[in-house]
C-alpha cells in the first residue's frame, strides 16, 4: 500500500505580465525559496524534484537541465513532466508518486511559464495534429469556443451567466497578494469587452502571465513534523483523451475526462456529495464558460443547472462551495505553474495560511488541471491524516 | 503542400516555407485524398470494436485501441456541432506569416460519420451561423488539389 503524504508548504511569485528583471531561472528560484522558507527546510533538505512548464513556449528545451540553479536540483534526481496546461496538476501528482512509492520523503514540485516571451498561440497550435487539425485550428481560444456555443445551444445559457464567473474570479484575486490582475470588474466591463473569438471576450479569458510555483510534499511522520497542519492528499486522478480535437468533445456528455478523474477521486476520497462534503474548489477554468459547464461534469450541480448555481451565489466566498478564493485562472495564467497554483491555494486553504483570501474553516479541498486536448487532472486535500 | 512522392498511395505534408519538417500521411489518410481528387467526396473508416465511423480515417480506433480496416463511403455533406469566429491576429506556426482573420474554425459532423471533423465554415458574420446547419464541402479544381487539407477550400452553409 502506498505511503500516506502531504502538502507541508507552498511558494509563489508575485505574477505580473512581464518579469523583465528576471530570467526564467531566477524566477523559479523566487518560488522555491518561499515554498523552502513555509515549511522550514532548505534546498538540502529535498531528496528529489519534478519540474514541468509548457512544450515550446519559451523555446527551452531540457528544462529540468536548463533551470537547476532555480530549481535547487544540482546532482539530485529530477524529472520533467509536461502535459500542456494540465501541466502543474501533473507535476503534483508526480511529485506525490514519488513520495507515495516510500523511495522519498520530501519531493518539490515546480510549475512555471514566463509568458512574456513565449509565443503562446503558436507554440499551443502546434501540440494540435499537423496534417489534419493544425491549419485550422488557432489556439486555446477557439477550442474553448466551440464547447461554448455547443453548450449554450443545449442548455440556453447566455453570455452574461458566463460573464458572472469573471466578476467573481477577478473580484476574488483583490484578496490575493500574489494574483496578477487586481482591478475589479463588472458584468458590465465583460459584456463591453472585444470580442475575441465568438463568443468569448477579452475578459471572459485568462491572462497571460509571468510567474512560478512550488509546492514541498513530505512523507507522513516527516509532514507532522515540517508542518503544523499538513495538507493530506486523499486522491488524485488523472484522465487524458487522444489528439483528434473534434473527438474529444462529447458535447452530450460534457467534459469527460474532468467528470471520469472527478468522479474516480470522489470514490478514492470517500465523497459522495461533493458541492456539500468540499469546503472549497480550486478549478482550473482558463474561461468563463467553463466555470458554469465544468462544475455541472464535477457534479457541483446537475446537467444544464451550471449557470443557475452560480447566479445564486454558490460559488461565492459565502456560499454552499465557494470557487476560486484565489482568483483563478482568469486572474493569473503563468501555464505551466497554473495546475500547480490551483494545488498549493487548495493546500493553502486546509493548512488556514490564506491570509486575506482564507475561509474560515476547510477541511475538504478540490484542486483540478485542464489542458491539451480536453484533458483534466483531479486532486483532494484534505485536513485529516489519510 | 504535399510532396508527391508516390501518388498513387503514399503522400507527405510539407510546409510553405522551407522548414526542416515534413510529416508521413500514412495509408488511410493518404486514400481519404485520393477519394478527394478523384470523386470530390469523404471516406471514413469502421472500429470493428465500437461500430464508430471515423472521419478523415486513420489507422487505430483510440478508445478501443483496435485497427480498422473497413472504408466507409460518405459524401461530402455535415452537420455544424460546434463553432468560433475566430478575430485575433496570430502567427501561423505553418507558415511563419498571420493567419488570416476573421474566419470560423467549425465542427462537423459528415453525414454516416460519428466524429467530428475540423474545417473552416464560409460565414463570419456570427447571426448567420448556428449550432446543427447543414453545411457541405467545397473542393478545389481537381487539377490544383495537391493532397492536403487545404483541396477542401471551405464549407459552405446550405440550410
Ligand atoms: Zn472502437
Amino acid at each position: 500500500m502506498a505511503q500516506k503524504v502531504a502538502i507541508v508548504g507552498t511558494g509563489q511569485t508575485d505574477h505580473k505580465s512581464h518579469r523583465p528583471d528576471v530570467t526564467g531561472q531566477e524566477m523559479i528560484r523566487e518560488a522555491v525559496d518561499r515554498a523552502l522558507e513555509d515549511c522550514g527546510i532548505t534546498i538540502r533538505d529535498i531528496d528529489a524534484i519534478v519540474i514541468g512548464n509548457m512544450d515550446h513556449f519559451e523555446s527551452i528545451n531540457y528544462v529540468d537541465n536548463w533551470s537547476i540553479e532555480g530549481s535547487g536540483g544540482f546532482m539530485k534526481p529530477i524529472m520533467k513532466v509536461t502535459t500542456g496546461g494540465t501541466t502543474g496538476a501533473s507535476v503534483a501528482i508526480a511529485a506525490y508518486y514519488h513520495v507515495a512509492s516510500g523511495m522519498f520523503d520530501r519531493v518539490l514540485a515546480i510549475g512555471w511559464e514566463k509568458n512574456s516571451e513565449s509565443d503562446t498561440t503558436g507554440a499551443i497550435i502546434t501540440c494540435s495534429d499537423p496534417i489534419w487539425d493544425r491549419f485550422s485550428y488557432s489556439g486555446a481560444i477557439p477550442s474553448l469556443a466551440t464547447e461554448a456555443t455547443a453548450y449554450m445551444k443545449q442548455y440556453g445559457a447566455t453570455q452574461e451567466d458566463a460573464a458572472r464567473v469573471a466578476v467573481r474570479d477577478r473580484n476574488n484575486a483583490l484578496n490575493n497578494p500574489h494574483a496578477h490582475l487586481q482591478r475589479p470588474i463588472t458584468l458590465e466591463d465583460v459584456m463591453s469587452s472585444p470580442m475575441l473569438a465568438h463568443p468569448i471576450k477579452l475578459l471572459d479569458v485568462c491572462p497571460r502571465t509571468d510567474g512560478a510555483c512550488a509546492v514541498v510534499f513530505a512523507a507522513d511522520g516527516e509532514a507532522q513534523r515540517l508542518a503544523k497542519k499538513p495538507a493530506w492528499i486523499h486522491a488524485s486522478a488523472v484522465r487524458h483523451t487522444y489528439s483528434w480535437f473534434g473527438d474529444s468533445t462529447d458535447y452530450d456528455a460534457g467534459l469527460v475526462s474532468l467528470a471520469r478523474a472527478s468522479q474516480e477521486a470522489y470514490k478514492k476520497a470517500g465523497i459522495t456529495d461533493p458541492s456539500r462534503e468540499l469546503d472549497v474548489a480550486e478549478l482550473y477554468l482558463p474561461y468563463t464558460y467553463a466555470g458554469i459547464k465544468w462544475i455541472e461534469d464535477l457534479k457541483f450541480c446537475g446537467r444544464g443547472e451550471g449557470a443557475k448555481f452560480v447566479r445564486e451565489g454558490n460559488t461565492n466566498m459565502d456560499g454552499m462551495i465557494p470557487v476560486n478564493p484565489s482568483g483563478g485562472v482568469i486572474s493569473t495564467n503563468c501555464i505551466g505553474a497554473t495546475a500547480l497554483l490551483r494545488v498549493a491555494e487548495a493546500s493553502i486553504q486546509v493548512m488556514g495560511k490564506g491570509g486575506k483570501r482564507q475561509l474560515p474553516k476547510v477541511n475538504k479541498a478540490l484542486a483540478t488541471g485542464f489542458g491539451g486536448c480536453f484533458w483534466s487532472d483531479v486532486m483532494i486535500l484534505g485536513a485529516e491524516r489519510s | 503542400m504535399t510532396t508527391e512522392r508516390d501518388y498513387d498511395k503514399l503522400l507527405t505534408v510539407a510546409l510553405d516555407k522551407a522548414m526542416p519538417y515534413d510529416w508521413s500521411i500514412g495509408l488511410h489518410g493518404s486514400m481519404f485524398f485520393q477519394e478527394i481528387r478523384e470523386n470530390q467526396r469523404f471516406v471514413g473508416i469502421r472500429c470493428p470494436q465500437c461500430k464508430k465511423v471515423y472521419v478523415p480515417p486513420r489507422r487505430v480506433c483510440g478508445p478501443c485501441y483496435t485497427e480498422m480496416d473497413e472504408l466507409v463511403p460518405l459524401s461530402d455533406t455535415g452537420t455544424l456541432r460546434a463553432f468560433s469566429v475566430v478575430n485575433y491576429p496570430f502567427i501561423d506556426p505553418n507558415t511563419g506569416g498571420q493567419r488570416p482573420v476573421p474566419y470560423t474554425y467549425g465542427y462537423i459532423q459528415m453525414d454516416g460519420a460519428d466524429n467530428i471533423f475540423s474545417h473552416i465554415i464560409n460565414e463570419t458574420d456570427v447571426s448567420k451561423i448556428e449550432v446543427g446547419m447543414r453545411l457541405k464541402a467545397v473542393f478545389k479544381p481537381k487539377e490544383k488539389m495537391q493532397g492536403h487539407i487545404t483541396d477542401i477550400i471551405h464549407f459552405d452553409i446550405i440550410s
